[in-house]
């Protein structure tokens, strides 16, 4: 036998369940007074730089109905293409931008809303540039291990054309699910697909 | 500032034979709403190589103590006392500071606080149901808790979940980004339920059963579990092929 490796495996993901909420959104979910405000719930104030925008939509099974307890958190850069990271070792990313947020949805339609700005363009490991984007993670009740994908933006087709990712989808009638769809100025809306023809495509990155 | 110590590759991609595929019939939920087409592989960019900071700042003195945190002064939530530790770490075994864990579960008869519960045990007023700390510098977490009852759920006409409790979790990375569930050493409901039993192999599920510590217990007062969880890692690649690497 040669040496062991020694790599450990990673914990076996399990669904989040229909209570999630309680757990990660509990002002949400009516248990109040525990913390002070949701995490995610904010992910900018006054003087953060950039374009405010406001990205909205639901997550849809797979007969076509919105699902009421997802729970869908967002990860981007700032307004200069900055991660608010520990991890980030480009430069110091916009301290009034926190780059992560997190939404229960609406209570009646299941929607989530995120206030946010437009992301700045961020490096493919090979130097070339990444059309703006932000990373979409998605848990629910059924949904066993946690879905990743991405929002683009229909108003960057010459940066989404040159993206090193959206290149990558060889059935390029799937790629218009990645494109969050300019509503009035500054409102996008992006919704989820889990199943059936619009299926979204999600990522194993 | 670079930590020459740390991995500086891509990300592990995930096995996905190890964890539950999506659609699984014996879990009816999951018939609607898992993908039916694969999956796009890429290897990590800078945009899942990176994840958000919490301070210690949001954590409250209570947050870890699910015993008082939703309890009247001078009272506490009914149940078995529970602690709950252990460590957060990666693929190569190194503990992840400062990664905040979020905990959520019933109370000790099985009943959650929430609008669509239909469960008929009763709620504890002394018993929120949430939690959340931040790891040490070595990854390490605890939280104190009762001993959450099993429930009924509505999947087969019989189906009950085993005790548990519900994990979200960081780590550095967008990447690393889980939520997964703790049982209890010698539950016989974790064998029989459906949501266990998502996860392909036995070895898998064992990674979740957390062994009662009774060196870590508190005599006379607390029962202790320890639960490690274990985040993707990166590659340790000393010559990555990427253009500032030439
Ligand atoms: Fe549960």
């Amino acid at each position: 036998m040669p040496q062991s490796l020694n790599y450990l495996n990673e914990s076996p993901s399990q669904t989040a369940g229909p209570y999630v909420h309680i757990g990660c959104t509990p002002n949400f979910s009516g248990i109040n007074g525990l913390y002070r405000e949701d995490p995610g719930s904010i992910m900018l104030n006054e003087k953060t730089l950039g374009d405010r925008i406001s990205i909205r939509g639901g997550v849809y099974d797979g007969m076509g109905v919105p699902l009421k307890d997802a729970l869908v958190e967002i990860w981007q850069a700032d307004a200069a293409g900055l991660y608010a990271s520990a991890e980030e070792t480009r430069g110091q990313s916009d301290p009034n931008f926190s780059g992560w947020g997190r939404s229960p949805g609406d209570m009646e339609s299941g929607e989530f809303v995120f206030e946010t700005i437009r992301p700045g363009p961020v490096p493919y490991p090979d130097g070339r540039i990444q059309a703006p984007h932000i990373t979409f993670w998605i848990v629910a009740r059924g949904i066993n291990t946690g879905l990743h994908t991405r929002l683009y933006f229909d108003d960057e087709q010459a940066a989404n054309a040159q993206d090193p990712i959206l290149s990558r989808i060889e059935q390029r009638q799937r790629l218009d699910t990645l494109i969050a769809k300019s509503e009035s100025s500054g409102v996008y809306r992006f919704d989820i697909h889990l199943q059936g023809p619009e299926e979204t495509v999600f990522f194993d990155m | 500032m670079t930590d020459t110590s740390r991995p500086r590759g891509g990300y592990i991609q995930r096995d996905r034979g190890w964890h539950p595929p999506a659609y699984h019939p014996g879990y009816k939920t999951s018939v609607t709403r898992s993908p039916q087409k694969a999956l796009l592989s890429l290897p990590t960019t800078l945009s899942e190589e990176t994840g958000p900071v919490f301070s210690q700042s949001i954590i409250g003195p209570r947050d870890n103590d699910l015993l008082h945190n939703h309890a009247a002064d001078g009272e506490s939530a009914i149940g078995s006392r529970i602690l709950v530790y252990g460590q957060v770490r990666d693929q190569s075994g190194r503990g992840l500071p400062a990664t905040l864990v979020e905990v959520w579960q019933a109370n000790a008869g099985g009943r959650y606080r929430h609008q669509k519960e239909t469960y008929l045990a009763p709620l504890d007023p002394n018993f929120g149901g949430c939690g959340r700390c931040l790891t040490d510098a070595q990854g390490y977490y605890e939280f104190r808790s009762v001993l959450p009852g099993p429930y009924p759920w509505p999947n087969g006409v019989n189906d009950w979940r085993p005790s548990h409790i519900h994990f979200s979790l960081f780590g550095e990375a967008f990447a690393q980004r889980l939520i997964t569930q703790m049982y209890f050493e010698g539950d016989p409901l974790i064998w029989k339920c459906p949501i266990v039993n998502t996860i392909p192999s036995r070895q898998a599920i064992e990674d979740l059963i957390a062994p009662l510590d009774l060196n870590a217990s508190i005599p006379m007062d607390t029962l202790a579990y320890r639960f490690d969880i274990t985040l993707r890692g990166r590659r340790q690649t000393y010559f990555e092929n990427r253009p500032e690497g030439l």
